[in-house]
């Protein structure tokens, strides 16, 4: 085996990695479709606010941050949905207090045990088995959902005032929705980081739609193409020593940068 | 099956039913006491300028808009989930993302979904219902192309295959002459007619054009926040009622046989 898979670390990084990749690649493809992503930035940020209450309280920061987020999500989809304020601003300020109370849990906590830092920008090493049970079962969760109601997420992505004439319980399908892409930020956010998740619940989907027109195989694109970064991200970070979620998240962008230019010279 | 001056389509069941229905919007009314019958197998046409109230007459139809007022049936109950299974609805053209990956025949299944219900996936049946209602409309042979390069005549037709696909009993079109070109429109009001003659199927439409309606609907009412007439196409053309939905500098440019002659046929209900 090669050097780096010597580290029980760097291997439940890379197992984490690639559980993570599937997930991601999946809601990017609604995400980006839907036209969610500032959504998916705003609750990334809010599970800011749920780690900070988990370390004031001395209970697990990743269940703390799902509740948070997903409160936050489907706080945001409530308030867009009345019609008195835009999706966006209501994102806006969801996203600023939750970071705000994130910042008023870690000031009234007496321990600074919990690497806030490395719940930001993500930190490889913090991987823990524990971390990846909690992703191999969430992430099923999320992927089984997404299987299950596939067809109704389309329908409403695609068209949602016809699939609402249709009699699609659309309301129950966007809520519904913001709860799983709150669970796969939560479950991203200890390699990844909150703050640069939300680049992943974007860039799979995006560079797909680059490069296919067939809902199918931009899944199955979106899926490479978050798997190459991930893992490639891990390997170039290891090697270069550099911050894993960073490198993950820039190479990415890479990738979405060449599938765009390569769709324009196409055309 | 085309309503004539000689024939009461009153003997037909009543698909659509607004009796003295009255809806606002921000303390103002959006629709006034609108009565309203639309019978099995006849083509209804609703005309207005924008603004007065077509797409909400339409909602309250669908049963997305609750009236603060007056009474709603669709085929004699109350709108609701139950009877959007028997409605086809045609969105003004051009509101779906054109980038978005999914082929002719994708689209024409999403008609079928809500039948399927939750847990069932569309099997090799669906498949064959989808392409049966695609050649009806003369698309079959792009079944396998992206939605998204299709023109607007085409896309609308593939719409229509949508809101056919699940049998419905009502089509509900808004705007249907938007983004099409002359040519594909005729095309398209044939269609609705042989849908009409052939299986009975009602449509409600709404629409600025006033020459697509009243050449092709059986009965047009003419709307600005309360329905001004309600009854044969040429009818809508009397000055008086034509100044009030349209103000006074409006011209009629309508060339056919029917058009701005000055009979008043009242309905039994108005």
């Amino acid at each position: 085996m090669i050097e780096i898979f010597r580290f029980e670390f760097m291997q439940n990084a890379f197992m984490a990695g690639m559980m993570l990749s599937l997930v991601l690649a999946v809601v990017s493809f609604f995400v980006v479709l839907r036209r969610l992503s500032f959504i998916g930035v705003g609750v990334a940020h809010s599970a800011f606010g749920g780690v900070a209450l988990g370390a004031l309280l001395g209970i697990s920061p990743t269940l703390t941050a799902i509740g948070f987020a997903v409160a936050v999500a489907n706080a945001i989809g409530y308030i867009g949905k009345q019609g008195k304020l835009s999706t966006d601003t209501a994102i806006g300020i969801f996203f600023s207090l939750a970071m705000a109370l994130g910042v008023i849990f870690i000031g009234m906590s007496e321990q600074y045990n919990v690497d806030l830092f490395g719940y930001l920008f993500g930190n490889i090493l913090a991987i823990t088995r524990t971390d990846l049970v909690i992703i191999a079962v969430l992430g099923t969760l999320v992927l089984a959902s997404i299987f299950i109601f596939f067809k109704e997420l389309l329908f409403v992505a695609y068209d949602r005032e016809v699939a609402l004439v249709s009699g699609m319980p659309v309301t129950f399908l966007d809520h519904f929705f913001l709860t799983i892409l709150a669970l796969a930020v939560v479950i991203s956010m200890k390699i990844i980081g909150i703050v640069l998740v939300s680049a992943l619940l974007v860039i799979p989907g995006a560079a797909a739609a680059q490069i296919t027109r067939r809902y199918v195989s931009m899944i199955a694109v979106a899926v490479v193409v978050a798997l190459i970064s991930t893992i490639g991200g891990l390997f170039i970070s290891y090697y270069a020593d550099l911050a894993s979620g960073a490198t993950i998240v820039t190479l990415a962008s890479a990738i979405f940068f060449i599938t765009f230019a390569a769709s324009q010279i196409r055309k | 099956m085309k309503t004539t001056a000689q024939e009461t389509p009153s003997k037909r069941p009543v698909y659509v039913e607004l009796d003295d229905v009255w809806v606002a919007y921000d303390g103002k009314w959006i629709l006034k006491s609108i009565i309203l019958q639309c019978y099995a197998g006849e083509i209804f046409g609703i005309v207005g300028p924008n603004g007065g109230g077509k797409t909400t007459l339409l909602n309250v139809i669908l049963g997305l808009v609750r009236p603060a007022k007056g009474r709603v049936k669709l085929f004699d109950q109350p709108p609701g989930t139950n009877s959007r299974l028997d409605i086809g609805y045609l969105p003004q053209i051009s509101r779906a993302d054109r980038s978005f990956p999914v082929t002719v025949l994708d689209v024409v299944m999403m008609g079928l979904y809500s039948k399927l219900g939750f847990f069932n996936r569309p099997d090799r049946q669906s498949k064959e219902i989808a392409m049966n209602q695609l050649s009806q409309v003369h698309m079959e042979d792009y079944a396998t192309r992206p939605f998204g390069i299709l023109s607007g005549g085409q896309q609308q037709r593939v719409n229509i295959a949508r809101a056919l696909v699940s049998k419905p009993k009502l089509l509900i079109l808004d705007e249907p002459s938007t983004g099409v070109d002359s040519v594909a429109q005729e095309d398209f009001y044939e269609l609705l007619a042989k849908l009409r003659d052939e299986q009975g199927i009602s449509v409600v439409m709404v629409s600025h054009d006033i020459g697509m309606m009243t050449s092709h609907a059986d009965r047009v009412a003419c709307l600005n926040t309360q329905l001004h007439y309600h009854g044969e196409p040429d009818s809508c053309f009397i000055p008086d009622v034509q100044e009030k939905v349209y103000g006074k500098d409006m011209k009629v440019m309508v060339h056919d046989s029917k058009c701005v002659t000055c009979f008043h046929r009242h309905e039994d209900h108005d």
